[in-house]
């Protein structure tokens, strides 16, 4: 069980992350604190959330690029309600946050699912739709800290067994999701689509709404993470989270998640999550600059890709070689 | 090794002419596997030579090396007796080889013409493309073979057919010299084969050297003059056609006497199963109707795009019927994804099994399961310990070798892969299974597995359908046939009228 959990190539990222950890405590050691350990993951738990979501999509050979966007309009939409509302209890904030999430995830899982349109067009489209809504319901002005209740902002901060509850959020939904990846029909689906979509519709599983549950998924964990979001930072506006799509497909990548689909586990994208927001983070107090920190990013994708299109190649060779020896 | 001529030398004709193109003494090695051992082959100006061998007898790692895709690890290529090293592609394009593939390796969106001379268009002034020129050319080449093709056309639009014709226009407008055909004939009509057969016949009369794969001996009879037999990488025999005959080729691509015998069923026949009625498809099919019992091998006989594999997706729910009913066991089902087609004990296993079959990158048992979930979970929730148990009865019953169920697909041989994709639809416990085109690209030693396993389906009880373009096949296993043509059902046929005669009349319609 422990060997299908944890693959091979995830060993490898563990391996790389703690080797980034030890080159980054010889220079600066209080990074590799506990405390400031705990810190960098609570600062990366929204990647986190996202990248799992993301990953279910790319699983299903289709991409998801509104994530950030639809993280900010379910950011604008339950700030706005908290403004309007200031007394709404928390857990109704998170219902309309993981209520109008999974509504923008389902809207783009139906257009990929009933009109058959290839999901990076779809979700291009959406992202600026997203984007303009926001604009359109707030006139471009910012819902700011001194606007929002004191209980919308303490949520995510409020601490639990000595992590906040934005940490947790993110170790339930890592555990939430190994057991439906792993355990569920729904999981397997998801696996079976990308990896052979003939295969998998002569099985019986229909293909268009497998991805379309994995859009609906991803659209609810970014609508969650929007709230998580606003919270935290204590505003919001137009821009929010703008281009971290980007970021969330990169995690997937370095995670060992096949852009080609059928490959990836929750594992994998939680330590691309990582492995990302501990560089993220580190880079700047070692004295790296700003402009070598996006550069290091850039390689670390480049890096991924090269090991994960080298793993496939192997495979490819293995594939002929007993193809030519089966004769 | 029935190879007599002395190594050092090329290959010659029986005529004692000299090769256009020659390979001498070809190793290639792929990691921890010879392909290709010591093997030659010489190619004559107007001469066809077929190459024959079982699937993985090295005759595709051949066609690489002849167009400069691999590069051999030991061994000469001879053009015209002076060795010259097909380092690349275009190295080998250079030296007059063309190869026409199965499925043409052509440019979809671009058209004819584009297609005719991509790399070598005509130009005019700046050097830039002479369309006008290029159209000109490509209509005079098709013209030259007989082909009625708009040049301006896209690719796309074109038959399988017609598309080799392109093919084959662009083999002669690079003035190529060996034309290389791998199995040409494997997705055409009637028809269609025999047009192209004349277009082999002249392209031999202009003095082509063509190379000729193909499965099929009738053909290799009727328009090869040499023949090339390879086993496991070696070349077992070579020579003129008219010294062998069939089962002295088939000797030497299995290295034994095979018999083209069919298992004998004790017929065991029982209950209807199924019965369809007025099935029926805006475009495709019109009126089908038959009824199929338990431990019965139905046979659906028409040429190729007669509408079986059509109805057979609509029966298995793929796409949807326009009218018509479905009964099984007397109760009427109405079919309308795979997943129902599954509950109701109606398996399809395609004919493009490589495709899609199995899913390489999931184990064994997530791929054997695939299709029973339903059975084998609660509330969406896997029980793991029976689907572990479900994998494990049916890939043992299959007689399954891996180290484990958890190996991917992709890491197993050929062979364990169609077990798995057979242990995945067993696992179903299906009343009715649908086999299309059982055999396609199955090599002849293994063909007759496949026939005693649909006997021992049969024996156990199941009803089969089986999709079938080859005669002997259809009537060696039948116990009846429906002959489709042009999405109608011509003829149902049992017993004494089992005759290919009969088939080929009702399929034809004349």
């Amino acid at each position: 069980m422990l060997k299908r959990l944890i693959t091979a190539r995830e060993m490898l990222l563990v391996g790389a992350i703690a080797l980034l950890l030890v080159l980054i405590a010889s220079r600066f050691p209080g990074f590799v604190a506990p405390s400031n350990l705990a810190n960098v993951f609570n600062d990366t738990s929204p990647l986190i959330l996202l990248a799992i979501g993301q990953m279910i999509v790319i699983l299903t050979k289709c991409i998801d690029l509104s994530v950030a966007a639809n993280l900010a309009l379910t950011g604008m939409v339950v700030s706005m309600v908290n403004v309007a509302a200031p007394d709404l209890p928390i857990v109704m904030i998170l219902v309309i946050a993981l209520g109008l999430g999974t509504l923008l995830g389902m809207f783009n899982g139906i257009l990929v699912w009933k009109l058959q349109i290839p999901s990076i067009v779809v979700t291009l489209g959406t992202m600026t739709i997203f984007r303009g809504t926001i604009f359109l319901i707030s006139d471009g002005k910012w819902v700011n800290s001194h606007e929002m209740s004191a209980s919308f902002k303490a949520f995510p901060r409020t601490e639990l067994l000595g992590l906040p509850v934005l940490s947790w959020v993110a170790i339930v939904t890592v555990i939430l999701f190994t057991v439906v990846m792993t355990r569920t029909t729904l999981g397997r689906a998801f696996y079976a689509a990308g990896g052979n979509p003939h295969a998998a519709t002569y099985a019986g599983i229909n293909v268009g709404r497998t991805q379309f549950w994995a859009f609906t998924i991803s659209g609810a964990l970014a609508g969650l993470t929007g709230y998580l979001w606003v919270s935290r930072f204590a505003v919001a506006y137009v821009d929010i989270a703008g281009g971290f799509e980007l970021d969330v497909v990169a995690a997937c990548v370095i995670g060992g998640v096949s852009i080609m689909g059928g490959i990836g586990t929750v594992g994998g994208a939680l330590l691309g999550a990582l492995f990302l927001g501990i560089m993220k983070n580190a880079l700047p107090v070692v004295d790296i600059s700003p402009f070598w920190q996006l550069a290091i990013s850039g390689g670390a994708i480049i890096v991924a890709v090269t090991l994960n299109a080298q793993a496939n190649r192997e495979k490819g060779r293995i594939i002929l070689k007993r193809a030519e020896h089966a004769s | 090794m029935l190879k007599q001529t002395d190594t050092s030398a090329p290959p010659q004709a029986v005529s004692g002419a000299q090769a256009v193109l020659a390979l001498q003494d070809i190793t290639k090695t792929f990691p921890g596997v010879k392909a290709l051992s010591d093997v030659s082959l010489g190619l004559f100006a107007g001469k066809v030579t077929a190459l024959i061998g079982e699937n993985g007898a090295g005759k595709s790692t051949v066609v690489k090396i002849l167009t400069g895709i691999y590069q051999p690890d030991g061994g000469r290529i001879l053009v015209d007796g002076r060795p010259v090293p097909f380092a690349t592609p275009q190295v080998a394009a250079d030296n007059g080889v063309t190869a026409i593939h199965q499925e043409t390796v052509l440019f979809d969106e671009l058209s004819v013409a584009e297609n005719i001379f991509l790399g070598h268009a005509p130009r005019g002034k700046l050097g830039l493309i002479d369309r006008k020129a290029m159209t000109d050319k490509a209509r005079g080449l098709l013209g030259g073979i007989g082909a009625e093709i708009d040049p301006d056309h896209k690719l796309k639009d074109l038959g399988i057919a017609n598309k080799h014709l392109v093919a084959i226009a662009r083999a002669l407008s690079i003035d190529a010299r060996v034309v290389i055909m791998d199995e040409p004939t494997a997705a055409l009509s009637h028809k269609e084969i025999e047009e192209l057969y004349d277009l082999v016949e002249s392209l031999k009369a202009r003095g082509k050297a063509i190379l000729f794969i193909s499965h099929k001996f009738d053909e290799i009879f009727r328009i090869a003059d040499n023949y090339t037999v390879f086993r496991d990488g070696q070349l077992i025999g070579d020579g003129a056609i008219g010294e062998v005959n069939e089962a002295d080729l088939v000797k030497m691509m299995v290295g034994r006497d095979v018999s083209q015998i069919f298992p004998t069923r004790a017929r065991q026949i029982g209950e209807t199963v199924l019965s369809v009625n007025g099935y029926a498809h805006p475009t495709e099919f019109d009126d089908i109707g038959f009824s199929l019992r338990q431990g019965e091998i139905l046979g659906f006989y028409g040429l190729v795009g007669a509408g079986r594999s059509e109805f057979m997706q609509a029966l298995f729910g793929i796409t949807r019927r326009s009218a018509g009913t479905a009964e099984i066991d007397g109760k009427p089902v109405d079919i309308k994804s795979p997943a129902d087609a599954v509950k109701n004990g109606i398996v399809y296993v395609p004919e493009d099994r490589g495709r899609q079959g199995a899913i390489l990158d999931l184990p064994i048992f997530q791929n054997v399961t695939l299709p029973s979930l339903g059975r084998i979970s609660g509330k969406g929730f896997l029980r793991l310990a029976e689907e572990f148990k479900l994998a494990r009865d049916y890939t043992e019953r299959l007689d399954l070798r891996a180290a484990s169920l958890d190996t991917h697909v992709g890491n197993l041989s050929g062979g364990n892969q169609q077990k798995v994709v057979i242990a995945k639809w067993l696992a179903t416990q299906p009343r009715v299974i649908i086999l299309d085109e059982p055999t396609k690209g199955v090599d002849i030693g293994s063909k007759a597995a496949v026939h005693d396993f649909m006997a021992e389906l049969a024996a156990q009880g199941l009803a089969v359908i089986m999709v079938s373009s080859e005669i002997p096949e259809v009537l060696g296993m039948s116990d009846r046939v429906i002959v489709m043509r042009e999405g109608r059902i011509a003829a149902e046929l049992a017993g004494d009228e089992l005759q290919p005669e009969t088939l080929v009349r009702h399929a034809a319609g004349i």
